[in-house]
Formats: structure tokens, sequence, C-alpha cells
């Protein structure tokens, strides 16, 4: 053999093994770097250690939490694709599927927030679009350090900065999520981003790549040294006063080339020219090419001489692990490939032929003809899997023995109900969201803001979908299974409020450092409490992502599993908003006897005090308020829903007043007539957050169907009153004109001044 | 029509739609203006046909020179999506006539440019012209500094040009001509431009070369 021939079949291995801080850059242990000697029989090239980095990081490798996530009920009649692709996707009908997914993008957002956050979104999108989909909505689930604290405004500012600016360029509608403030989240802001597209179900797009002698193209943007480590060094390691000097991890989006990107890829998806896609996200190049060979079980042979650059003098360590944005791996037939250019070029895209399908099962990659990877594809795509044996934390005792039976008022109801509606968790959200195109598409019938869920037509049917973000941080942090439970269940109460049947949940599970056995615990609880509620509401989890590490010098996040639940209106008539109307009556479906404030918005926003047990949650209770609510509104008797959550049933009755301009009066006979057997005290009455209540407006003609609906379900119906008159008065505890609650609601956010 | 093609059939009406268009990069419009289509569209303008543009597509037309005045950041510096009111000051244009004059019509808007901007004697002249077909106001119809989402001078929000065949307007009829999307005032623009057409018909509307 000659010494060329050698140099180009010979894999350049290290020549001495890393040290333990080496390996720490790229998130790897000793330990793990001793199972890949074992596991390539030889030291790796740097090029190789490199991906293992990022193919073995909890990013890409769930290597901490893999076995809890196959807890989840992930199947059903109408789930066209689970967890496992780019996104999935459920049958919702007339041969149309809803493709859905959410992910982190939290420690970008934490470096850099504006662009951090932007990415997420164009990353979000992406994997929607490669299913084949067109993305018709988009949703953010956000958490940040208390506002009041100029670096977590800053933050939150940027965020949403980032996220308009993506969003809205792109033309895909940011329709709804939440935003919530806590202490924990301070120096690492959570940003959680859910999207979601329709296709017809048939042309349904896969990343498996398939054919031997297949070509392998990368599409869309040129690849540049942005996002290098983003998954290994920023995303699956915590925080720390030094990530100033991560910028350069955080990706820099372009959000008018994925829009070109969508455009091609969705008319490509109606070509037979491809046999498989796959975005280019966390890992760049590395995750894409392994992923889509170890799910077709063959080899790819890829030449990195020629992926277009931004810049020159690009190691192959750098071209295989960057990750800027707006980048495709496609799967050409062979023969077709000339077609498929055409295509990005019309839409003034590149697209370079890199490699093609091999029969081998090796990832191999080349630079200019010499290799510079090659092993086979298992070896990046199963990374070692930890089973950890949790340890219940010592706080938890102590956070949930505190009792609010003796807890003594500071203000008067009225004072602490618009304290609570200032509270900057429950105020008026409309300063955030007036930033986001809401409505481009034409699809949007209910928006944000004006329901408990964004609802969305499917054009060219009578259906509708509704979609909502949920997660309490505070529930989850003082009982991690009981809050991932209710995370569950309200969300799929809030879809149910819009008029929809919720059929699928994506999921965001955002913990701290998982090798802490404390927080270890958290994840596994939380990932039960999930599963629980999912198989006893009958939801699949179709897609998700996990985001690990979450804390800053050592102090992590509350536990917060987000969901992202869908729903489905078969009469796009359906849909319902949360405002009430002149005339009509309000009614409680559920009962209002909690006698703990533990874990409440009140609690928190009123006495400064974050303990107790959050409310119980009885999953066959709760089955059976949303049977009923949603059989209410498809007789067409409910005409408006909203469901008790942040800050109990006080506040949600003064959202709807607020939103409908229309008040009401709850006499004593009404207040006692929902309270249970225990007399009614006004704190408790008001703030408390018993779950699986819902408040509902309707004419006083159709009560009695809806008391025949609710008594089929064995679910209580308490009449409130009826809406009129400019005040919200409850009893002799509170009597405030809707002015003065709007005037605090739409004020909380704002840093001074007024929200309009 | 696609952006790169010099060559415009034969069209009844051509619309700028909102869009973002090349990113807002530069400057909202400031990039499309020099799209090949334009020349066409430009020379289409001059021979009298309609031209209507969007949110993105009033920006452009701006830009492009076909209305006066220039679109800036709105004044709050931040996007802005939702719902205004606006009352109808020209009910005898090309894109107007299906509207009672002082109609006040509720449409949406979604943009971060659409501060409307002229000098004082182009403003003097679009004013005493009826070039201003559309005004801010609030649901009473009053122009009023609160009911103003961008800043706009005037409150405008939608201007003819002089000719009477080029308008432009920031909110977005197309996002209301459904009930379920919230409402059809939205639809009285584009009956407007059907009227137009059909009044047309006698005497074809021109072609671009």
């Amino acid at each position: 053999m000659t010494e060329s021939t050698l140099n180009r079949t010979t894999v350049p291995v290290l020549p001495a093994d890393p040290t333990a801080s080496d390996l720490d850059e790229i998130a790897l242990s000793l330990g793990e770097y001793a199972q890949i000697l074992a596991r390539l029989g030889r030291r790796p090239s740097e090029v190789e250690l490199g991906m293992f980095g990022a193919m073995w990081s909890e990013h890409c490798g769930y290597k901490n939490s893999k076995p809890l996530l196959k807890l989840f009920p992930t199947t059903g009649p109408r789930v066209l694709q689970g967890p496992g692709e780019n996104a999935g996707a459920v049958d919702v009908g007339n041969g149309l599927a809803v493709v859905m997914k959410m992910e982190s993008h939290n420690h970008p957002s934490a470096v850099e927030p504006v662009e951090g956050a932007a990415t997420g979104v164009g990353g979000i999108i992406r994997d929607i679009f490669t299913m084949g989909a067109r993305p018709i909505a988009v949703l953010d689930s956000l958490r940040f350090g208390p506002i009041d604290r100029p670096r977590n405004r800053f933050l939150f500012e940027g965020v949403v900065n980032g996220i308009q600016r993506y969003g809205n360029c792109i033309g895909v509608p940011t329709v709804g999520g939440e935003v919530y403030f806590a202490d924990s989240y301070s120096g690492n802001p959570l940003v959680n981003v859910m999207a979601v597209g329709v296709i017809e179900s048939r042309k349904l797009i896969r990343s498996i790549a398939q054919g031997v002698g297949n070509t392998i193209m990368l599409v869309g943007a040129d690849t540049g040294r942005d996002g290098i480590h983003g998954c290994s060094g920023l995303a699956s390691r915590e925080l720390s006063d030094e990530n100033e000097e991560q910028r350069p991890t955080v990706q820099v989006g372009n959000p008018f080339l994925e829009k070109l990107l969508i455009e091609a890829c969705l008319e490509l998806s109606e070509t037979d020219h491809i046999v498989a896609m796959q975005d280019l996200g966390a890992a760049g190049i590395t995750s894409s090419l392994v992923e889509v060979a170890s799910k077709g079980s063959v080899g790819v042979e890829i030449d990195i001489d020629r992926v277009s650059r931004r810049e020159s003098g690009m190691t192959p360590y750098e071209v295989m692990l960057s990750e800027s944005q707006e980048r495709m791996l496609i799967v050409v037939r062979r023969g077709r490939e000339d077609a498929v250019k055409a295509i990005f070029d019309r839409w003034g895209l590149h697209s370079d032929i890199v490699g093609r399908v091999t029969a081998d099962g090796r990832v191999r990659v080349l630079d200019a003809g010499q290799v510079v990877a090659d092993a086979p594809a298992e070896v990046w795509a199963d990374p070692p899997v930890y089973r950890r044996q949790g340890i219940r934390p010592a706080y938890l005792d102590r956070v949930q023995a505190y009792n609010t039976d003796n807890l003594k008022p500071v203000l008067t109801p009225g004072d602490s109900l618009l304290k609570l509606l200032a509270f900057p968790d429950i105020a008026s959200k409309h300063s955030v969201y007036r930033q986001y195109d809401y409505s481009v598409q034409t699809n949007t019938i209910i928006g944000p803001g004006d329901g408990d869920a964004a609802v969305l037509r499917l054009k060219g049917t009578n259906k509708a979908i509704a979609v909502a973000t949920d997660c309490n941080g505070r529930y989850c942090y003082l009982d991690p299974r009981l809050g991932a439970q209710i995370a569950i269940a309200e969300s799929a109460r809030n879809v149910v409020c819009a008029g929809g049947e919720p059929i699928a949940v994506t999921d965001c599970l955002n913990y701290g450092n998982p090798e802490k056995l404390e927080i270890y615990y958290q994840l596994e609880e939380g990932v039960r409490g999930m599963a629980d509620a999912c198989r006893a509401l009958g939801v699949p989890v179709i897609s998700g992502n996990v985001s690990l590490y979450n804390e800053t010098n050592g102090e992590a996040i509350y536990p917060t599993p987000t969901v992202g639940m869908l729903g489905l209106l078969e009469d796009l008539g359906h849909a319902r908003g949360m405002a009430w109307r002149q005339g009509d009556v309000v009614a409680l479906l559920g009962n209002n006897a909690e006698q703990s404030l533990g874990g409440t918005a009140y609690l928190e926003a009123v006495h400064g005090v974050v303990a107790g047990r959050p409310p119980a949650l009885d999953l066959d209770v709760e089955r059976a308020v949303q049977a009923t609510c949603l059989e209410g509104i498809r007789q067409g008797v409910i005409r408006a829903a909203h469901d008790c959550a942040d800050g109990g049933l006080a506040v949600t009755l003064a959202e709807c007043a607020i939103k409908g301009g229309v008040g009401l009066a709850v006499g004593r006979a009404e207040i006692d007539a929902c309270a249970g057997e225990l007399p009614a005290r006004a704190e408790r009455w008001l703030f408390n957050e018993a779950q699986s209540r819902i408040v509902v407006s309707l004419s006083e003609d159709d009560l009695p169907k809806l008391a025949e609906i609710a008594r089929a379900h064995g679910v209580s119906l308490t009449m409130l009153g009826a809406a009129g008159g400019e005040r919200l008065i409850i009893g002799d505890w509170l009597d405030l004109p809707i002015s003065e609650l709007a005037r605090s609601w739409q004020g909380g956010l704002s840093s001074g001044g007024h929200d309009d | 029509m696609w952006h790169a093609s010099h060559q415009l059939d034969h069209y009844d009406c051509v619309i700028l739609p909102g869009g973002f268009s090349y990113g807002d990069h530069l400057r909202a419009g400031a990039i499309a203006r020099f799209a090949p289509v334009m020349g066409s569209i430009e020379r289409y303008a001059a021979d009298g046909g309609l031209v209507i543009g969007i949110c993105n597509g009033f920006q452009i037309l701006c830009e492009a020179g076909l209305l006066p005045g220039a679109l800036l950041r709105n004044d709050c510096l931040q996007f802005r999506c939702g719902w205004v009111n606006l009352r109808v000051e020209n009910a005898h244009t090309a894109f107007s006539n299906a509207a009672q004059p002082g109609q006040v019509l509720r449409m949406p808007i979604a943009h971060g440019d659409g501060r409307f901007y002229a000098d004082d004697a182009t403003l003097a002249r679009l004013e005493a012209n009826g070039q201003v077909v559309l005004r801010y106001c609030d649901a009473a119809g009053r122009t009023t500094a609160a009911s103003n989402p961008n800043g706009s001078l005037n409150n405008i929000a939608g201007i003819v040009n002089a000719a009477g065949n080029v308008f432009g307007m920031m909110p977005h009829p197309e996002r209301c001509c459904e009930e379920v999307l919230g409402g059809t005032d939205g639809r009285l623009i584009f009956e407007s431009i059907i009227a137009t057409i059909r009044s047309r018909q006698v005497a074809p509307a021109p072609a671009g070369r």
C-alpha cells in the first residue's frame, strides 16, 4: 500500500488521550471516554471525539432521560408518528395530519436572549417542515427571574424581541404561550417553543436514509463558525458567571432564509425526488448524518470539502459541529439531483451534493478525500444510558409541612385580588403578544388572551385545532409528581375550555443537573406524573425534548415539565373564548371545597411564601369535568369557558369580567353552595387553586340542559349569578369596578406606568 | 407572479401583499423595490393599472416612489399586532367605493414600520386632493392620538396616488373577510376593487409590457 492510499483510508487518531479537562470542554467524562475507546477499539480522531461530545450530550443523546421517557404512553388510534422523529404527527381526519413538537432554547437565551430565542423559534419551525408540514402556529412558554431586577427584565425583553423578530418575519403566527417569573429562573430563563404544522397525512416525510447509492445533499444556508458546541458545551452543562464567554456558541438566525427554505422544502415534498429529510439543529451535520444513517440502518459517506461555507479556513471539526441555522440534509433518489437543485435554485438557496448512502452501516466523513471520521453509526447514535436511583430531596418535607390553616389575612379580599391580578404570573400578557403577529395566515379564530387556548381553523375543512402550553413550576417544586400531573390536566382543561378535545401532547422537560440524585428524583417523578395524567385522560405524548442542567452557580430551576396540548374541534363553530356577555348566567363546573392555600399564587403574591402542598388532583373528576364542558360546548349550551388556575376562582371571575366588560354579583347563597361542607372563608373561597374547575357562561334558558349534562357525568354545577353591571361583587367580601380590576391586571408586567 | 419575472401578463389588478420581503433587511421594502418584477409593475401603474399594496406592499410602493411619503418605525419602537378602527375618508376611489364616506371599519394590523410620514407640502397636497383614504380612529370615528397605533402623521392608514389607481394601506383587509376571523370589513376593499374592474371592463385594463 502506498503512503497516499494509506492517508486516504486511515483515520488520523489523536496522538494521545485527552485529559479530563479537555473532555469537559465537550461535556464528556473520563468514563465515557473509556467507552469510546472500547467501542472504537482505538483512539478517536479529533473530529470523531467532537462528534461523540455532541451525540452523547444529554441534548442529543438523552442519556439520563431515555429510560424515563419510555414511561410515557405514545400510541393511540390517531398517532401517525410518535417520539423519535423530527416531530410527532396525529391524524385529524380529512386525510390531514397535525404535526407538532416543543423544544427548549434555554441556555442560548440566557447567554444571548435575542438570538437565542429567535433561533429557538427557527429550530422548532424547521422540525415541522422537515416532516413536510406547513407550519401554522408557534407558542412560547417562557420563564424568567423576577422582572423587577434589571438583568431579568433585559432577558425577558430580549427573548420577546427575538421571538417577534423571527416569528413575525417568517410569517408563522405566534398564537399563545405563557410567561412566569420566579427566583429560580434568574440567570437560567426557560425559552420553550412549540410549533404546529399541517400536512396531508400521506405526504409525511421521515428522516430515515434508504437506498444504497442515493445522494446526500445539504441545502439552505452556508455553514459558518456559529453554534459550535452549542449542544454539548452550552445546552448540556450548568451555567455559571463565565457564560459571557460562551456567546460564540449561540447561533445567529436569518428568518428570511428560513422562509425560503420552508417554501423550497414544501415544494420538494410535493415531488418524489427524496427519501428522507433531516434538519440540522443541535450538533449540526454530525447529528443529522448519524440520525439518518442509524434510523435507516445504512451507512453514509460525505466529503465536507463540498460543504458551502461562510468563511474560509474552517477545520473539519468546525464544519461537522457548526450549528449554523437554516440548513437541511436531504437524501435524494439517485438521478434526481438536478431536479432537486433546480427547486433550491429557484428559491435562491444553495444545494450541495455532499455524499451518498452506503451499505456498510458506517458514518464516514472525508475532508477532500482524506478520512477524518469513520465508525459504525450506532457507536454515536446509542450513547451510554444512565439509570439512577433518585433521592427524595430534603426540602420537600420542609415545604410540604407548611400549613395554611392559620394564615392571617394581611390585605382585604379586594386588595388581595388586585394584587393577584397585578402579579406578573397572572397579569395580562398583552404587552407581550401584541408584539407577535398572531393573525397572519388567516387561521386564527381565538388569538392570545381571548381564550384558554388558541384556536386555529384547518383550511379546507370545517375543523379547527386548539393549542395551549402549561406548567406551574411552583407546584412542581412543591410536589414534582403532582405538579406534573396538573400540568397535563390543566393544559387539557385549557384546550377543552376553547372547545377542543385533547388528542396529543408534546413536552419540554426542564430540570436541573440529573447527576444530582435529588434532581434525578424530580425528573423521574415529573415523568411519572405526566404519564399518570396522560393515561387517565387518554392523550399520548407524540414528541418532546429534554433540557437538563438548568442551573446557575449550582442552583437548580423549579422542575418545569412544560406541556404543549393539542385539541381537535370537529366543528370550528365550537371555538370558545372566556368573555362573558351581558345577561348570560355564570356557573361553576366542579366544586370549590378546597380548604388549603398551599402552593397558591395567593400565598406567594400576598404573603411572599412558596410552600405547602399544591392542590390535590383527582384524575377521574378531572376527566368528568372536561367531558361535561366539552359536551356543553358541542351542544351549543356553553358560550364561554375559563378554567380556574393561578389565583383561584376570584381571578378567573375577574378575567372573564374584564374580557367581556361586564360584571357579576355572587350572593352568599351561591358562595355557600359551592364551598363544600365547611363554612366558606373569604381567602380560601376566593383564592384556593382546587383543580378540575371551570367557570362557564350560558343563556339562562340552557341551564337545565347543562345541569343534565353535568348530572350525567357526576359533576357538580353551581349557579354563581347573571353577568351584568360594571362591578365584580362577591358576597360582602369584595366589590370592585371592572375598570379597577382591569387596571391592575393590565399594569402588572409594565416597568412603570400601565400597559396602554 | 414571480419576483424575478420581467414580464407582467394581463391582470385586472396587482396586489402586493404583506410579508417581510427580503426579511426587511436594510429597510422595509427597500430591497423588494428593486425586484425585477417591479419595473413592469411601475409601467403597469403608469398605464393606469390598479395596484394595491398591503402592509409590506404599501412600504414597497412608497420605496418605489409609486406612492408619496414613507413608512417609518412605529413610534412605540415595537411591532404591533391587534385590531384598529379606520375611518373612510374618501369613498370615491377605486379601492373604497363600496364603503360609505365616514364609515368606521375594523381591521387587523401587524407591522413594525407603519408610521406614515411625508413632508409638510406632500402632506398638505395629499389632504387637499382627497388622497387620504383611511385614517386610524376610535370606535366612534374620532381620530385621536390613542387610536393611532404607530404615530402616523394625521392618523393616516391608507393613501392613494394622485391618479387614483395605486393604493397603499398598512392594515390587513385580507385578514378580515370572514366572520370566523373576527370581522368582514376587509371585504369592502376587495368589493370596491371588483366593482372598479367591472366598471372598467368596457375598456380593457392595461397590460404590462
